[in-house]
């Protein structure tokens, strides 16, 4: 496994004759995974968010909505989520099944996997918003009504601010992870980086190289990220709380 | 949807059954596996020998930063090669991916296993090292009696919730066309066109071990936070 690396592979056309190269494939794959795992993080900081602080809120019914949301995305595999969403759903809703035939598969693959793992990702986003919230102490909360605050305002203005600033370095995990997960994308089709590296071992059994390339990418954005979020956690976190900075 | 066909699961339940044998055999076998090699991992990266602290902590960071799914390739073909070399053989011998798998997992779940166990010996007070030196104990003595022991009760919880992570990750080995359980219903689905009822059965039965499972780990996390 030392010797004979054959790296100019990267340069040499998928197809003989085609213009593309594999190191624009891996690139491509890579532009996939991160554009899922951007749009997938909007939807799971949105929702994870209201889950979270339905989790805390007085309206016992909602914390039970919230409660059981966490609970059904949390424990199904995401595999098996993914094929839930790709497969299942559309034959119970017939008007999407016609409309999504009519689409360009690409988009379908992409729509499904970024739903997917958005939804998925939120259960977990949901987690880190309640532990923060429940973090604070109790006095926060009854200052946000002694102040004649209603609860959404409590949360908006006095809660919410705090809770954030304090899940900071358990949301970085959780931003790597959604980056790792986009890779199961690749059960229901969806061209990203692992899927584009699993391609080009089997096409020119470089297998050695084309991992190797994808390690290397998978490790650089897992660094980018960490770095991005160590100073979002320098620049917001709250002076005396251990939790909140090093 | 009004025709959901439960008859489907029915007639295949006992190669489903089959399925989850494996995948609750891949998930013991990884669990322990995981924790030996995981612990040892811990050990090296809080050793004193830097080169070795730093080597552990490399394997553990690389493993944590790339996709299960992209271990579980590189295992598929790199086991059969290192074999290979190790055992002098002139050809890689057929390792199979529903052999290497228990390979990747043990190898993967370690370097998760080892930040769990490198927490829980860290939690324990240092009095309790200088104790263990003060009775004559040598290292593997203290670590063995002392430490150890303690660190997997306080980490117990912990370790237990990863188990589950690792339940529901097992079913990842479907991209090596592996039949666990999901390779099960995904074989019998495509065979008989019966996606939606493969796919909801396998979602409400992992749904429901693990939400049981995690209520126990729930009770067990209170019983030891009263002892403590």
């Amino acid at each position: 496994m030392n010797s004979d690396l054959n790296w100019l592979l990267f340069f040499q056309p998928i197809v003989e004759g085609e213009t593309l190269v594999w190191w624009e494939m891996l690139f491509s794959g890579l532009l996939w995974t991160l554009a899922t795992a951007a749009v997938a993080g909007v939807i799971a900081f949105t929702v994870g968010s209201l889950m979270g602080v339905l989790r805390t809120a007085s309206n016992k019914p909602l914390a039970m909505l919230g409660n059981v949301y966490v609970e059904i995305f949390r424990n199904i595999p995401l595999i098996v989520q993914f094929f839930l969403w790709y497969f299942v759903v559309p034959e119970f809703i017939p008007a999407l099944k016609e409309w999504s035939i009519e689409q360009d598969p690409t988009f379908v693959q992409f729509l499904a996997s970024v739903v997917c793992l958005g939804l998925f990702t939120a259960s977990r986003v949901a987690e880190q918003v309640k532990s923060g919230i429940l973090s604070l102490s109790r006095g926060q909360r009854a200052a946000g009504y002694a102040l004649g605050l209603s609860e959404p305002q409590t949360y908006r203005f006095v809660l919410l601010p705090m809770a954030y600033r304090i899940i900071v370095p358990p949301m970085t995990s959780e931003a790597m992870n959604l980056i790792k997960n986009t890779s199961v994308a690749l059960t229901i089709g969806l061209t990203e980086l692992t899927f584009r590296t699993r391609e080009m071992g089997e096409v020119t059994f470089a297998f050695f190289e084309a991992y190797i390339a994808a390690t290397v990418l998978y490790v650089i954005v897992a660094m980018t990220v960490n770095r991005v979020m160590a100073l979002i956690e320098r620049r917001t976190s709250v002076p005396g709380f251990i939790a909140g900075g090093k | 949807m009004n025709n959901f066909d439960f008859s489907a699961i029915m007639t295949s339940l006992p190669y489903l059954m089959q399925g989850l044998g494996y995948t609750v055999q891949l998930t013991v076998v990884a669990c322990l596996g995981g924790i030996f090699f995981g612990t040892l991992l811990a050990l090296a990266r809080l050793s004193s020998i830097k080169p070795l602290a730093m080597i552990a902590a490399g394997y553990v960071n690389l493993m944590r930063s790339i996709p299960l799914i992209l271990v579980i390739f590189w295992f598929y073909f790199l086991v059969p090669v290192v074999l290979q070399s190790v055992l002098g053989y002139e050809r890689p011998p057929q390792v199979g991916p529903d052999r290497s798998a228990y390979i990747t997992f043990i190898m993967f779940e370690a370097a998760f296993f080892c930040e769990i166990m490198r927490a829980g010996i860290q939690s324990i007070s240092r009095g309790q090292v200088s104790a263990a030196q003060a009775l004559g104990l040598n290292y593997r003595q203290s670590m063995w009696l002392i430490i150890l022991p303690q660190a997997f009760r306080n980490m117990l919880p912990v370790l237990l919730t990863q188990t589950i992570i690792l339940f529901q990750d097992t079913s990842l080995v479907y991209v090596l066309s592996v039949t666990d359980f999901l390779g099960a219903a995904s074989k019998i689905a495509q065979r008989d066109s019966s996606l939606v009822e493969m796919y909801t059965f396998v979602a409400l039965v992992y749904l429901a071990i693990c939400f049981s499972l995690s209520m126990l780990v729930k009770a067990l996390q209170k019983k030891t936070q009263i002892i403590r």
